[in-house]
């Protein structure tokens, strides 16, 4: 970088800023006729501050009653250097930088930070807690029905929605009669009074708790199957819908080999460390796992494994022409039309601009599906418009170039905007100083009006860029990465990088967390490094220009 | 456009040229205008035709309207939730936008105007930052979230307000760059003199800069009510009652099942999504074509 951007320069090139380290002694305060306080900004500043104070105790109340020290720690040096910043004189860069930055580091920089920390783990489906939890997992799933085992009278209920709330197992005991109430945490005994217990012994009302009809219960039974309820000897499962039974957990954890053993088939699975997981000796693993830290693992797997590598390079030069032709397109588009439409002999344009800028209207999210549907084979707008058979999106270039065309056209208003905006921040007096010179207006263009808006534009078109390269709804909302080769069913032929990550943690094969942030510190990484090269290039440019 | 300009010239009559000159100088304009507008306007057409559907579905719409029907509109409204969501988005949308080109605008002037450690440093790693999409944390933001809705509900999951403050934290990122741009392409003559007729420098922001920059205040406001509106990825994982969705959500959720049947439905939604954008753009239009900096030159 070049250093005009840097440092510290002298105090009588910042307007801004009170000659506060002028050595002078705090007597001369008076002397500072410049900065006054006006009454205006007082008020404004009470009230401000003030509602700052506010804030601060609401928030404090649920951290107190939580317990939470470090993050009421945390509120009340923040509310101190809020006051401390805003009652001051000095430190004037930093009343305007601090309120956008509070957001910056509470929203922005902690979840990158925490997603960063997650990308040297296994964290994913399989290991998401820690090996305690893993171990309670492994013990309840395995419960299995034993002869003489206790069958309890199953009502189903919440305490919310009936179709979206938490289930609850209402159990009747049919010795003592006795009512309890089990979910994942456990099993606890409601009070007699607040139940209502049919002859059969299920319970047909509770207090606090809503009972499932049977339609609704049978809506629910793949939940009502899996709900492990913990109990002393062993877990509390469903039967059916009505009736549910304690079973015994057929693998137990030993502490003393740190390994698991069913006691059926007397195969144990030993703990590995390393990858997280309960191994047995023939490689089988446990589904249950827990999370681990495994180092550059992730790292090394997208650059060597040839599974992951190969498709990995593909996807991120498709990403580069994705990033870079939608860019270009737009701006050339852009540009092209806010040239053609600025002229002061030009009429009608405000007609033109404002019928232009409408795919900006539009609700791209929304438009991005119609352009789906447009180019769907069977009944979509463009095959019946054109009298065309293509099948857009089962090939992989008409699938690129449909993108592409859906990308210039939600994107280049925009461009059209920005670049008439520039053009007219542009004095006529130098382009009509090229055409008294004799420039054609071409040279004109290339000499003059290009360069000017190029230095107005290029942190846009960087932003654009970067924008770009990471467009998910660009993708997902159109082919959704596809179309998928036949022999590689996780990168398809219009995958972005990003795609291919939120494939990784979100998608249907599982979700994999700390490989899809690896992928995403590689995207933060790439994008970063081009942004970096083209930012420099611009400071030179300025340089040039200003 | 350089080939129209330089179109040879028919020279058979005085009306033939002076026709001629007309479209080399300025007819060729008009039709670049036309051809773009066509190329704008077709899509929203087919969006508008498919509203209008009486039957409603994606298979039987054209490109024009084929009759005049409102019953998709009534269906939107007596079958889902569509008040809500559009009262949410506009509520999420206005507010999102105004605080942030806000925040971004004070951090542009700071960035513009002033020199300070740190100066260099900051600019950059805005920059930085702002090149690792919000939404790839989106697991750490869940998480996050998880407890800030245990600790104080209010600024939960399907609140607007969670989601205001989430969008809030890409706040400086996404515009400061923008808005330092054209800050520094106001003379610093006009703040230096300010500063020496005795204005504070928050004088100097709200009375001198921010009314010279208020046209690109404009655009970037409505760049960023519009990013808001159409923001889903992150919005889909707050919002899930249905009366707390946004738009984007909801009628993502409208087309998800069924999409030949409901296209109707959710074309008649995307007109009236675009009628706040398109009224917000109305409205700064005066802004947007003024010139940027033209009363600030002449001062």
């Amino acid at each position: 970088m070049s250093t005009s951007l840097s440092g510290p320069e002298p105090a009588t090139q910042a307007p801004g800023r009170e000659p506060v380290r002028s050595g002078l002694p705090r007597t001369s305060r008076d002397a500072r006729n410049h900065a006054p306080i006006t009454a205006t900004g007082l008020i404004v500043k009470v009230v401000l501050l003030g509602l700052v104070a506010g804030i601060a105790i609401w928030a404090a109340f649920p951290l107190v009653e939580a317990g939470m020290w470090i993050g009421l720690a945390i509120l009340a040096v923040t509310t101190a250097g809020l006051f401390y910043l805003y009652l001051t004189r000095r430190h004037i860069p930093a009343k305007y930088l601090v309120p956008g930055t509070l957001f910056l580091i509470a929203f922005q920089v902690f979840p990158v930070l925490y997603t960063a920390s997650t990308a040297f783990t296994n964290f994913g489906d399989g290991h998401r807690g820690s090996k305690d939890d893993a171990i309670v997992a492994i013990q309840t799933s395995s419960v299995k029905q034993v002869p003489g085992s206790t069958e309890y009278a199953l009502s189903i209920a919440t305490k919310g929605d009936p179709t979206t709330g938490p289930l609850v197992f209402l159990v009747t005991d049919p010795k003592t009669g006795e009512v309890s109430a089990g979910d994942a945490g456990g099993l606890r005994k409601l009070d007699a009074a607040e139940v209502t217990v049919s002859p059969t012994g299920k319970v047909t009302a509770a207090n606090g708790y809503t009972i499932l009809n049977f339609g609704q219960a049978s809506g629910r039974s793949p939940e009502i199957t899996n709900l492990v309820v913990p109990t002393p000897g062993g877990a509390l499962r469903s039967n059916g819908l009505s009736r549910a039974y304690e079973g015994k957990a057929v693998r137990a954890y030993d502490a003393g080999c740190d390994c698991v053993k069913d006691s059926e088939t007397g195969k144990t699975w030993t703990a590995d460390e390393a990858t997280g997981s309960f191994v047995a000796a023939d490689g089988e693993r446990l589904a249950q796992g827990w999370k681990v830290n495994v180092g550059v693992q992730n790292f090394s797997r997208v650059l060597t494994d040839p599974d992951i590598s190969g498709p990995f390079f593909g996807t991120l030069v498709w990403n580069f022409a994705f990033a870079i032709g939608s860019t270009g397109l737009t701006f050339l588009l852009g540009m092209a039309i806010a040239l053609a439409l600025h002229s002061p002999r030009m009429k009608g344009t405000n007609l033109y601009r404002v019928l232009l800028i409408l795919p900006y209207a539009m609700p791209s999210f929304a438009m991005l599906l119609v352009w789906r549907d447009m180019f769907n084979s069977d009944f979509g707008l463009v095959n019946s418009l054109f009298g065309l058979h293509v099948d857009w999106f089962g090939e992989a270039w008409s699938a690129r170039s449909a993108v592409l065309l859906v990308q210039l056209w939600l994107g280049y208003p925009y461009m059209f905007l920005v670049a008439t905006g520039a053009l007219q921040a542009i004095p006529r007096e130098l382009t009509e100083a090229t055409s008294v010179d004799g420039a054609s207006p071409w040279q004109s263009f290339k000499s003059v009006t290009l360069p000017l808006l190029l230095v107005a534009l290029s942190p846009l078109l960087i932003a654009s860029f970067a924008y770009n390269f990471n467009n998910i709804n660009a993708i997902w909302l159109t082919t959704e990465g596809g179309p998928f080769a036949p022999d590689n069913p996780t990168n398809g032929a219009t995958d972005l990088l990003i795609t291919y990550t939120y494939r990784l943690a979100f998608g249907a094969q599982g979700a994999e967390f700390g490989m899809a942030a690896t992928v995403s510190i590689f995207i933060f990484a790439i994008v970063a490094t081009v942004s970096a090269i083209s930012f420099s290039r611009t400071r030179r440019q300025e340089d040039v220009y200003s | 456009m350089t080939t129209y300009a330089d179109a040879p010239v028919a020279n058979r009559n005085a009306t033939g040229k002076a026709r001629s000159r007309w479209f080399a100088q300025v007819g060729w304009r008009h039709l670049v205008g036309v051809l773009a507008v066509a190329f704008s306007v077709f899509p929203i057409l087919f969006v508008l035709s498919a509203a209008l559907n009486p039957l409603g579905t994606l298979s039987s719409t054209e490109l024009l309207p084929t009759g005049a029907s409102v019953e998709n509109f009534t269906n939107l409204f007596s079958r889902t939730a569509f008040v809500h969501w559009f009262l949410n988005s506009l509520l999420l949308a206005g507010v999102a936008s105004f605080v942030s080109i806000f925040l971004s605008a004070l951090a542009a002037y700071a960035f513009s105007r002033m020199r300070f450690v740190g100066r260099r440093v900051g600019l950059l790693t805005l920059l930085l930052i702002q090149m690792f999409p919000q939404f790839l944390a989106i697991v750490a933001i869940f998480l996050i979230f998880t407890t800030v809705t245990d600790l104080w509900p209010a600024i939960g999951f399907n609140t607007p307000w969670g989601l205001f403050l989430l969008y809030m934290g890409g706040a400086l990122g996404a515009n400061t760059w923008l808005m330092k741009g054209f800050f520094d392409t106001l003379p610093k003559e006009l703040d230096e003199s300010a500063t020496m007729d005795g204005a504070t420098h928050a004088q100097v922001f709200f009375r001198i800069m921010l009314p010279l920059v208020a046209p690109i205040l404009a655009v970037t406001g409505l760049l960023a009510f519009i990013g808001s509106i159409n923001e889903f990825i992150i919005a889909n994982v707050f919002l899930t009652n249905t009366e707390s969705k946004t738009l984007a959500v909801g009628m993502f959720g409208l087309v998800a099942g069924e999409r030949n049947n409901n296209f109707g439905m959710f074309a008649a939604g995307t007109l009236l999504t675009a009628i706040p954008t398109v009224l917000v753009f109305q409205l700064l239009q005066r802004y947007i074509v003024s010139g940027l900096t033209a009363g600030a030159v002449k001062g």
